[in-house]
């Protein structure tokens, strides 16, 4: 069934990645607390997420051997890759129509420009 | 990555889909697309699993009816390789960059909501600049106008003219590279010039 892939260096290598997924994790949990506004905290959420977790799945096939489990994580990837954008999209839409977010930390705001522009 | 005067790329297969093609021409793509996914979640590859693919595929495209995308009939594997590198390369570069930020303690990341307005009038190669940004760690897409080509970005950490110049050029840059891909020439042409003239100034 499944073919064997590698060896004992695709081990290690698995574990770096694994590692690396993990500390990227770590970090947009940091994040999330850490940002002051919802923009900015999305930017933790949705972003190191995508690499942390290509590193796990990458991880996850090198440690397993396996070539089935390779096709799975493609799709997997793939369709991380087309979705997060529109979630964060939308929350960022919504964040900044709803006034969610600070101001005050905000150095230039064209977009604001851009309304005002339109409604005058 | 430097932003040097590149050479236009060599156009392959500019057959003009829409022409001799009518809806099944164009849907060929998302029908390979969505059989290929089919076998991948199977994990096999058996003339049987193929034929059932596409009859799901048909089945899918018809029950949940799009619009068609408009393509522009061009396609450069080449560049789309370069693409995909530089956006990959990105990737990394911006995870190191967010997750760091994420790190410094004491400091407030302070942040720009900006303006880029495209070159092209295509809704997927818009879509895709979008989805590049959107990807690419420390830029986030806040609003699109489809009418005027502009994106609003709000972009992590970019407190200064030239950081903000900065991701403006990436934007752009992107978008160039998808037009290199799979953009019409027209398209690309103006798009580089304005790239180059973006550079310059």
């Amino acid at each position: 069934m499944d073919d064997v892939i590698g060896g004992d260096g695709f081990e290690l290598v698995a574990a770096v990645l694994l590692l690396a997924g993990a500390v990227l994790s770590l970090a947009a949990g940091v994040g999330l607390v850490r940002f002051p506004d919802a923009l900015s905290r999305m930017h933790a959420a949705t972003k190191p997420q995508i690499l942390g977790l290509i590193c796990v799945l990458v991880g996850v096939v090198l440690a397993s051997h396996s070539w089935s489990a390779l096709l799975v994580v493609v799709v997997a990837i793939l369709l991380q890759l087309l979705t997060s954008p529109m979630s964060a999209h939308m929350i960022g839409r919504a964040g900044y129509r709803t006034g969610n977010y600070r101001r005050d930390l905000l150095e230039r705001d064209e977009l604001e420009d851009d309304i005002k522009r339109a409604s005058d | 990555m430097t932003e040097s005067a590149q050479d236009l790329p060599p156009v392959h297969g500019s057959t003009p889909v829409r022409k001799w093609g009518g809806q099944m021409i164009q849907q060929a793509p998302l029908l390979v697309v969505l059989v290929l996914l089919w076998l991948f979640l199977w994990g096999s590859f058996s003339p049987l699993d193929i034929v059932v693919g596409i009859l799901v595929a048909l089945l899918v495209t018809r029950v949940f009816e799009l619009p068609p995308v408009q393509l522009s009939g061009r396609f450069n594997p080449w560049w789309l390789l370069v693409f995909l590198v530089r956006f990959a390369g990105q990737v990394v570069a911006g995870s190191v960059e967010v997750a760091s930020k994420a790190f410094r303690f004491g400091t407030v990341v302070r942040s720009s909501v900006i303006e880029v307005g495209l070159t092209t009038t295509s809704d997927f190669v818009m879509t895709l600049t979008a989805i590049t940004m959107s990807l690419v760690p420390g830029s986030l897409i806040l609003e699109v106008d489809r009418s005027g080509s502009t994106l609003f970005l709000h972009v992590l950490g970019a407190v200064d003219d030239d950081a903000i110049e900065k991701a403006r050029r990436k934007v752009l840059h992107a978008e160039v590279d998808i037009l290199r891909a799979v953009g019409s020439r027209d398209e690309l042409v103006e798009a580089e010039s304005r790239l180059r003239g973006k550079v310059s100034a």
